[in-house]
């Protein structure tokens, strides 16, 4: 691989172009006084097209931009996660933002720009560019969580989540700082070819260096004790925001945490003991604080958490079948936790609902069908054989005990084990429990049927042909470093 | 011809997810229409695949499709993969063609019935798992048909689940066959163990290396494997819930539990027959049981009024004959008993519905009589079949019968107590069977004048099938004629392929050919022949020209009678040796074990993870400075770690 690749190379961004490009006309059509109404047809066309980008894009293995950008297997298997995160969370936002009175075609400009920043960060090997795309990510999820600009609690998640996102950036800054000082650069693939002389030579320098680094993406996917803010911005914002909090950065945070971690700064015992640390940290404080809870939102808020918790089980343990299986993982939570935050959105759309649990008693009753879907998100998401989660876990656990990691997974099913119950509680809040408020029904919009759809068949299509599956996530490993 | 293997269980597949998934919404002939269709083309498939089979020369008539690979975890992987080979191509065969007879024959049975959506849903399920279970490349493929279609005869058992007499028999059903599955589930477990692999060539082929022939381990994988069949295919222990099976809809009963599922346990030890001739003493519990059951359920039968429990037992009594060939390596000719027991069984049961539907419900042979000049095709659809389950020369069922017969005589894994208590179980069916037929289509009326104003021929949905099930019953067994006739027997002949290792051991322990056998053959023949008009003429004989004998018969054997009314009591048997045990000892698990140590546990647990719980939301203060202090202060416990450490 050329390091100093001279060319620009614009091919390989182009899925970037396109969200971009989209960001831009919506934003240029606010003036126009139909832009609420096209705002998400623009949105969802960008998508499309960047979809489509990505799959040229499949198999090439590039580096543009005098080697900041890359063009790799493992980024393109993000660009196209992020992307199907986007279009998922498009579809879910619509309906809702109208019902609320915020459909606001900034908004959607929001989502896309986010989007971009995501793809940036997952396909680079520069650590500036890294924080770069932090950035661009980050901004415009600042302004998302406060978007109800009318209700307090909206605004007071946007500037949470801000404070504690400058807060935590500044510590990866930091970070980066450090190492560029011990390494005079910022590329990851120059410091690896010489990691070894580098550490010799300044060793403190390196360690702080990588512990801010992964303070500052530990926060952006929730890990403990980095976590605070995560259920109340997750309550605060926005539903369909909270949607897409939940799974876009943590993905963008992954991938990242992929590359720079073990891809990059492979083999540094005390990195692993860290990991895991924070891996049961971060398991078990999620499933123990959502065993209280009586809001859904802020249910999924813990348990997003915890599947964090999972996920760095199997950074934990590297290797790659351990990678795979995260990305297996991630994959599969995508598809099941988006599916639930559609149901909780759909649940919202009817007037003064908020999400609690006693919202939900009648469900079963009114709509059969969707308390069968939120049923097999719920048994999804606590990892019940034929679904999607099951795999996930298994695959992340296996992966765990084959290294000799057996504690760690011993502590990763207890906590599974857990989890049963309150996902469990919610079932059977909606099927079994009665109450003298009848329940409203709800109406379902094309894009949430929609939605629904794309989301339970991943989840069962993952379940029950796993191997196909894991042999893609598996086609994901090759990336620079 | 392998690409289309998977569109055998497919076509019912889709049929199940349009009705289940529509929930009934459809207009009933829809239901109907695509529940019956799926189903045949299915059959039709069947068809050109056994016919594309035949083409092929014997040698190679072994077509494989992996789909995909399902699991792969280590060593162990297992596929979603099809096998068709001489074997399933019986099975598939007789599978979807008798099913598409009973499908076409619900549509007028179940004509008034509310779940009618459900209740075809369920069908097509059915067979989508049965197909699965006959044409699966792997054990644990196989096993996930295999509790497909103990799902479904769950499902349709329990059909009419508001009484709570049906509900009761599907879960009894249910967990009697659980049990059974546990042994399954371990013997396959032994054979993953020992060869490392689950596929059925690939197990077959390895075996012979691995296991010692007559060793302890191959017999006691064959005895788990067998104990599994007697839970699916209702044998001695495990036969209790199929008599009860009948609270189900009666095409149900026809086609679960006579003609398909009940003989998944038959084909489960044929398909598994290199393994079953390497255990000798497994084969010879296997005859003994299965002879012991054709004989037990047989002397039941001879009592019981209802009309469905007579086929049960006799179901129950007729799959002790398939596995009694099985015991004594015969297996093409337990196959071959199974392929015309699913004709005549399924026309017995599919007769009993259209006479249960002519008399408004009425299952009681005792409130019968004389319905022979009101259903004239019933009544002869049925005694084609009973001339078929009774061993009458030229019908279906005496040439498979007679083979077994003969096979568990001179077989070297065979005996004459063997073909004796056989012997004797073809005169107890050709008994009570034509003790079915008299008090039924004969004698006096004898049901109320209500229910006599309603008898009636039933629609042609009905009397279609039934035809073309008679003719079956009659014909079918034509495909297999004995060589004692001077034919060559077609149907081992097709089946050669399957049994090749199996012929090999066999021809190998028959140590010299009876010279005289052709005598004896012929001479045990006629004996069971005469046995069969003996036994319809003592029929004929109690229950049509003398009734007054059966009633003081009754009561000089009353203890007897009472003895087999009662089913030798074995349900209670079961209850007080089985059940009341397991409900003490469960009682004594829940309140002591349960309540005390687990609950104490678990309770103790919770409260202190919510202590936990509510300890840790305290730090959940809302407040951003408590947030960034917490941040802070991991930052610092990291940082020192890994610099200082």
């Amino acid at each position: 691989m050329d390091l100093t690749s001279a060319s620009i190379n614009f091919s390989i961004i182009y899925p970037e172009i396109s969200l971009l490009i989209a960001a831009a006309l919506i934003l240029v059509s606010v003036f126009h006084k139909s832009a609420n109404r096209i705002a998400p047809y623009i949105a969802l066309i960008g998508i499309v097209v960047s979809i489509a980008m990505i799959f040229k894009q499949w198999g090439h293995q590039e580096s543009g931009f005098f080697g900041m950008i890359t063009c790799d297997s493992f980024g393109v298997t993000f660009k196209l996660i992020f992307d199907v995160t986007a279009l998922l969370s498009l579809l879910i936002a619509h309906r809702y933002m109208i019902s609320k009175g915020i459909n606001r075609p900034e908004f959607y400009a929001l989502l896309l720009i986010s989007t971009m920043g995501m793809m940036v960060m997952a396909n680079t090997t520069d650590l500036i560019v890294i924080f770069l795309g932090l950035e661009i990510m980050s901004v415009p999820l600042y302004v998302m969580a406060g978007f109800a600009k009318r209700s307090l609690w909206s605004s007071e998640a946007g500037i949470k989540y801000f404070i504690m996102g400058a807060f935590a950036s500044s510590f990866l800054l930091m970070g980066i700082a450090f190492i560029y000082g011990a390494s005079s650069t910022t590329d990851l693939r120059r410091i690896v070819a010489d990691f070894h002389f580098i550490m010799s030579n300044s060793p403190a320098y390196m360690l702080t260096g990588m512990a801010l680094i992964l303070v500052g993406f530990g926060f952006k996917i929730g890990a403990v004790p980095f976590h605070s803010w995560v259920p109340d911005v997750y309550e605060g914002a926005p539903t369909p925001v909270t949607a897409f909090f939940s799974v876009g950065p943590k993905a963008a945070g992954i991938a990242a945490l992929l590359r720079i971690f073990i891809f990059g700064f492979a083999n540094v015992m005390m990195l692993s003991t860290v990991f895991w640390v924070l891996a049961v940290l971060t398991m078990s404080v999620g499933n123990i604080l959502a065993l209280k809870q009586n809001n859904i939102k802020r249910l999924l808020a813990y348990s997003s958490i915890a599947h964090a918790g999972y996920i760095l089980v199997a950074l934990t343990v590297g290797g790659n079948d351990a990678i795979s299986a995260a990305i297996f993982y991630l994959v599969a939570y995508i598809m099941f936790n988006l599916g639930a935050f559609a149901v909780v959105t759909l649940m919202e759309t009817r007037s003064g609902c908020k999400s609690d649990f006693s919202e939900l008693v009648g469900l079963a009753k009114v709509h059969p069908y969707l308390a069968a879907v939120l049923t097999l998100f719920m048994f999804a998401l606590a990892g019940f054989p034929p679904t999607a989660g099951f795999f996930g876990k298994f695959y992340i656990f296996s992966a765990a005990i084959k290294s000799g990691y057996i504690w760690l997974a011993v502590i990763g099913m207890l906590n599974s084990f857990l989890s049963v119950y309150y996902y469990l509680r919610v079932v059977k809040t909606s099927y079994f429990d009665s109450s003298d408020k009848s329940f409203i029904p709800v109406k379902y919009s094309l894009s949430i049927i929609i939605v629904l759809v794309i989301t339970v068949i991943g989840t069962l299509g993952i379940g029950l042909f796993p191997q196909q599956f894991l042999n893609w996530s598996q086609s994901a490993l090759f990336a620079f470093l | 011809m392998s690409e289309y293997l998977f569109l055998v269980p497919l076509f019912p597949l889709i049929g199940f997810l349009i009705n289940g998934l529509l929930l009934g919404r459809l207009p009933r002939s829809m239901i109907a229409f695509i529940a019956c269709v799926s189903v045949g083309l299915s059959f039709i498939l069947s068809l050109f695949l056994f016919f594309g089979l035949k083409a092929m020369p014997p040698e190679i008539r072994i077509v494989e499709q992996v789909l995909f690979n399902w699991i792969i975890a280590g060593s162990f992987h297992a596929n979603i993969g099809f096998m068709l080979d001489p074997l399933s191509a019986v099975m598939i065969m007789v599978v979807s063609g008798v099913g598409f007879l009973i499908h076409i024959y619900s549509i007028g049975y179940m004509r008034g019935d509310t779940g009618y959506g459900r209740y075809f849903a369920y069908l097509n399920l059915f067979m989508f798992s049965m197909l699965i279970l006959v044409l699966a490349d792997n054990f644990l493929f196989m096993f996930v048909g295999w509790e497909g279609v103990g799902l479904c005869s769950y499902l349709l058992i329990g059909f009419w689940f508001e009484k709570k007499s049906a509900s009761d028999a599907g879960k009894k059903a249910f967990i009697t066959n659980r049990v059974g599955d546990f042994g399954f589930l371990l013997g396959m477990f032994i054979i993953f163990w020992q060869v490392g692999s689950l596929n059925f060539t690939e197990v077959m082929a390895s075996a012979p290396q691995v296991f010692v022939s007559g060793g302890v381990l191959i017999t006691v994988t064959c005895l788990l494997l067998f104990f599994g069949a007697t839970g699916k295919s209702a044998q001695i222990p495990l036969y209790v819930w199929l008599p009860d099976a009948m609270e189900g809809p009666t095409p149900v009963s026809a086609l679960i539990h006579a003609a398909t599922m009940v003989t998944a346990g038959v084909y489960m030890i044929v398909r598994t027959n290199v393994l079953f001739i390497m255990a000798p003493d497994a084969l010879m519990v296997v005859a003994i049981i299965g002879v012991v059951t054709a004989f037990y359920a047989a002397t039941i039968g001879l009592a019981q009024n209802d009309i469905k429990r007579v086929l049960a037992y006799s179901t129950i009594s007729q799959l002790g004959y398939m596995f009694l060939a099985c015991g004594v390596a015969a297996f093409s000719a337990g196959i071959f008993h199974l392929m015309t027991h699913a004709f005549f069984k399924a026309l017995l049961f599919m007769c009993a519905g259209s006479v249960i539907h002519a008399m408004s419900g009425q299952q009681d042979m005792r409130y019968m009589g004389g319905l022979k000049k009101y259903l004239p095709i019933t009544f002869l659809s049925m005694l084609m079949a009973t001339f078929a389950i009774s061993g009458i020369p030229g019908f279906s069922g005496f040439f498979s019968k007679d083979e077994i017969l003969w096979k568990s005589f001179s077989s070297p894994f065979g005996n004459y107590i063997l073909w004796a208590v056989g012997f004797i179980t073809a005169g107890l069916t050709a008994f009570y069977m034509f003790r079915l037929i008299y008090l039924t289509f004969y004698g006096k009326e004898r049901m109320d004048e209500k229910t006599k104003a309603h008898i009636h021929e039933s629609p042609k949905s009905m009397t279609v099938p039934l035809i073309i099930l008679a003719i079956l019953s009659v014909i079918g067994g034509w495909v297999g004629l004995p060589h004692l006739f001077g034919f060559t027997n077609n149907f081992e002949h097709w089946l050669e392929p399957v049994m090749r290792k199996t012929n090999q051991i066999i021809a190998a322990r028959r140590i010299n050919e009876a010279v005289g056998e052709t005598g004896i053959e012929w001479g045990l023949m006629i004996a069971t022949v005469a046995l069969v008009l003996i036994s319809i003429y003592f029929a004929y004989l109690i229950y049509n020209k003398r009734t007054e004998l059966a009633t003081s018969l009754r009561e000089k054997f009353s203890s007897v009678h009472k003895l087999l009314l009662n089913k030798y009591y074995i349900d209670e048997f079961y209850g007080a040796i089985v059940i009341r045990p397991l409900i003490y000892f469960s009682l004594f698990l829940w309140k002591v074990i349960d309540v005390a140590v687990i609950d104490g546990f678990i309770n103790g647990m919770a409260s202190s993870y919510d202590d936990v719980s509510g300890t840790l939301r305290t730090m959940q203060t809302g407040r951003v400075r408590t947030y960034a202090t917490i941040f802070l202060a991991g930052v610092v416990i990291i940082i020192a770690y890994m610099v200082f450490y």
